[in-house]
């Protein structure tokens, strides 16, 4: 009975905490412990986003800007991570190839991507396509390493199985390569997708005509921190909204995963 | 009938050169006849089976089933590997209709012949579970009924019990028995336990230290049905292990001080 208790209090206890934070932000804006000019108020964030929700950013309505923004991010992630499976899945399968491509694929990796961001606009220019190149590398390289790595480490003794029972090359990769690198890749779509949005908001602020990452930009050229703010609070609903999105992929395609503490299992 | 002729394996190595693993092996199996190797770890037990099976390709050497070579896998060979080697993302159904999947049947097909086996292996009610699910000695019965549901004509098994605890192997060979003894295939059982082979096989066949050759055959004359567990105390059986363990235990010496040297 006590256990239940403490259970069902720890989202209450979380919303305290977060509540007593805020609290004691605005409080201190109030009392003018620190200064609004430079750290902005919660209660100015919240008029704010009311402003966008209601009449609209200065960009148009806000659910357009999002709307571009989730747009250059689904597209990022789609391509990144199809490029990254496939190339990971052949280099992982292929080691001459493996051997060939890892130097260049490292170096690559080395390079620090969101400088890309700068090259794209030139190259693309200041709409979509910028931002959808910095997602697709941003992307890219967390989703290839996952899926390099799981093609690599199947269990030769599963692959011997499968062929014994009958199965061909075509079995083989359905049946045995491709589920048993589809826990790792999974593993990376996450954090993935929270790159490709990075990838799209950091190519707008970069340089864009639309999009939240713009809105964002012309918040702190116009020195308005509340503006900023609810910039970020929108992009993080997506995010979280997406995550648990993927979670609930996860949970489908990994069903036969242990938990993290499996049922016992039952004895002979 | 299996014939292994003059079979032969040899690894690159690049510190000899050459390593040779199995040398000049012959051996005859006759259908459904259920045949033992020992051997002392390490010996190049595995790799005969391995070739058997098609998984590696012999140096030299042939391998004949009814007078034909057998190259690569077919369907007639089935092999129960030591680690279970069962999917783990398939349950317990998917798995064993996962041969007869491969194989070309329809899934109502498949899934009619893997319920069957499900049922004879003691499963029944697992056909949901994934292997995680299950205890090592369920898993090694979802391995058996994988390899029985192809209905082998030559069953090769590499220390299949091995990973078990001593209650469960000794379960699990009285129902490998049984098994065997409605499906009559003839069996290459790998081991290097010596009661288990005699307790089980027809034939006792007894492996050099490595390169591996035949050293010596055993014919155990035990009645059939035989339950692993009651004839160990057989007067027989102690006489069969005292005259086979005098012609295993120079081998397993051997391997041992090479062993010992090495490291």
């Amino acid at each position: 009975m006590r256990i239940l208790l403490r259970r069902s209090a720890v989202p209450a206890v979380q919303i305290a905490i977060l509540v007593a934070l805020l609290g004691a932000w605005q409080v201190a804006v109030d009392t003018r412990s620190i200064s609004v000019f430079f750290f902005g108020s919660p209660s100015g964030t919240f008029r704010e986003l009311y402003e966008w929700i209601r009449r609209g950013t200065v960009q148009g309505p806000l659910w357009q800007q999002a709307w571009v923004t989730m747009q250059e991010t689904l597209a990022g992630f789609g391509i990144g991570v199809v490029l990254g499976v496939l190339l990971g899945t052949v280099l992982g399968r292929i080691p001459v190839l493996a051997r060939i491509f890892t130097v260049y694929i490292g170096t690559l990796n080395s390079v620090p991507r969101i400088v890309l961001g700068s090259v794209f606009i030139i190259w693309f220019g200041l709409g979509m396509g910028s931002k959808i190149a910095l997602a697709v590398v941003l992307v890219f390289f967390s989703v290839f390493f996952n899926a390099f790595q799981g093609a690599r480490e199947v269990d030769p003794g599963l692959i011997a199985n499968a062929k014994v029972l009958g199965a061909g090359r075509g079995a083989v990769l359905g049946h045995v390569v491709l589920p048993a690198t589809f826990s790792w890749i999974i593993a990376s779509l996450r954090v993935a997708f929270g790159l490709a949005i990075t990838g799209a908001v950091v190519g707008e602020i970069l340089g864009a005509t639309q999009g939240l990452g713009l809105l964002i930009e012309q918040a702190q050229g116009n020195f308005d921190p509340d503006g900023v703010y609810a910039g970020l609070v929108v992009t993080t609903v997506l995010a979280a909204v997406a995550e648990g999105l993927i979670t609930l992929l996860e949970r489908r395609l990994l069903r036969w995963k242990p938990r993290r503490r499996a049922a016992p299992a039952p004895t002979t | 009938m299996l014939e292994l002729r003059s079979l032969t394996k040899r690894f690159a190595d690049p510190a000899a050169g050459a390593r040779t693993v199995v040398e000049d092996f012959d051996l005859e199996v006759r259908p459904g006849e259920f045949c033992a190797l020992i051997g002392p770890t390490g010996c190049g037990k595995s790799t005969v089976l391995s070739m058997v099976a098609g998984l590696e390709r012999p140096s030299a050497g042939v391998i004949l089933a009814d007078g034909a070579e057998l190259a690569g896998t077919d369907p007639r060979t089935g092999f129960v590997f030591q680690q279970d080697n069962v999917f783990p993302w398939k349950t317990v159904l998917g798995n064993i209709a996962a041969g007869p999947r491969f194989r070309g049947a329809g899934r109502a097909e498949a899934n009619a012949r893997a319920l069957d086996w499900i049922r004879r292996v003691g499963l029944a009610g697992f056909e949901q579970h994934y292997p995680h699910q299950l205890s090592g000695g369920m898993r090694k019965r979802v391995a058996l009924a994988q390899t029985f549901v192809n209905d082998p004509r030559i069953l090769l098994m590499d220390e299949p019990f091995s990973g078990l605890d001593a209650q469960t192997r000794q379960i699990m060979a009285g129902e490998l028995l049984e098994l065997w003894e409605s499906l009559g295939a003839s069996v290459l059982f790998v081991t290097h336990d010596l009661e288990e082979a005699i307790a089980l096989a027809d034939r006792v066949v007894v492996l050099t230290a490595r390169p591996a050759t035949v050293k010596r055959e055993f014919t155990v004359d035990l009645p059939r049905p035989r339950s692993p567990r009651e004839i160990r105390f057989h007067p027989r059986f102690v006489e069969l292990h005292e005259e086979i363990w005098s012609s295993l235990s120079d081998e397993v010496q051997i391997a041992y001080a090479r062993a010992t040297t090495v490291s």
